[in-house]
């Protein structure tokens, strides 16, 4: 029996094969009953659904009418029934502020050094060595 | 069996179409942002499947069912999704239902060979019903 091909009036639209691959990845896993493997594909189109609206909802994306990497990991972060992603969506920061952080990680283990660094507020790469006096 | 990195992904076009139906029209998405999505409803479907295995171990069963998922579903605090889910695996259900009984009713008109096939198709895990509701299902299911 052929089905209706072209998704939109499908009762699920993930292809419940790919589903079932992705589950059975758990070693823990002997068999899933046919409804089993439905519920978590209709599941997923619904949690794939909350995680976008939710994060545009509290993300700063909209800000640009879009929604972004950050809203999601932000969303990661701040939310706790999300929690579980947070692995997985980690935060981003520019390279020059990690550098900048490693910096004062440096310092911070140093006694008694000027802090000479700390003057240079511009966000461009090079990064100034601490000399020391 | 060896799955291909791949595989454990879920389809991008199917994924960027369910973003689209939840959010505002006209609504950018990154592809970063389409990509990160896609990553987490994988970890999704392994958190519930492993959420919902640890309900059959409990029941004694090495067979998933539905209530081992809606009870994943509450455990991890998707409860709003329990409701449509419930409404979903109905309708669903009376689909598999209608299938069926069009298979049998098939099976009537052909000789008593292919009623023998039938019988074994209905006794095995299911996989080959899945294969019909595929559009291009070149996998091996195992089982």
């Amino acid at each position: 029996a052929a089905r209706l091909s072209g998704g939109e009036n499908r009762l699920v639209s993930l292809p419940l094969s790919r589903i079932r691959v992705i589950m059975k990845s758990s070693p823990e896993v002997s068999s899933i009953n046919q409804d089993a493997l439905f519920l978590t594909a209709k599941a997923t189109e619904l949690f794939v659904q909350y995680l976008a609206m939710y994060s545009y909802k509290h993300g700063r994306g909209k800000e640009k009418n879009a929604l972004t990497y950050s809203d999601l990991s932000h969303t990661a972060e701040e939310c706790e029934t999300f929690q579980f992603l947070a692995d997985i969506l980690p935060k981003k920061i520019l390279a020059s502020k990690y550098l900048k952080m490693l910096q004062k990680e440096k310092q911070d283990g140093e006694l008694g050094e000027d802090d000479e660094d700390e003057e240079d507020e511009d966000e461009d790469e090079t990064v100034d060595e601490d000399v020391g006096s | 069996m060896a799955e291909r990195p791949e595989d454990l992904n879920l389809p991008n076009a199917v994924i960027t179409r369910i973003i689209k139906e939840a959010l505002p029209d006209g609504v950018n998405i990154s592809k970063e942002a389409r990509s990160a999505i896609s990553r987490a409803a994988s970890v999704f479907v392994l958190y519930a499947t492993s959420c919902a295995n640890n309900f059959a171990v409990k029941g004694k069963r090495k067979t998933l069912n539905a209530s081992d998922v809606l009870s994943a579903m509450e455990e991890m605090e998707f409860q709003r999704f329990v409701a449509p889910l419930k409404e979903s695996l109905e309708v669903y259900r009376r689909e598999q239902k209608g299938k069926k009984e069009a298979r049998k009713d098939k099976d009537k008109k052909t000789d008593s060979e292919e009623q023998d096939k039938s019988r074994e198709e209905e006794n095995d895990d299911d996989d080959e019903r899945m294969e019909e509701e595929e559009q291009n299902d070149e996998e091996e299911l195992d089982n």
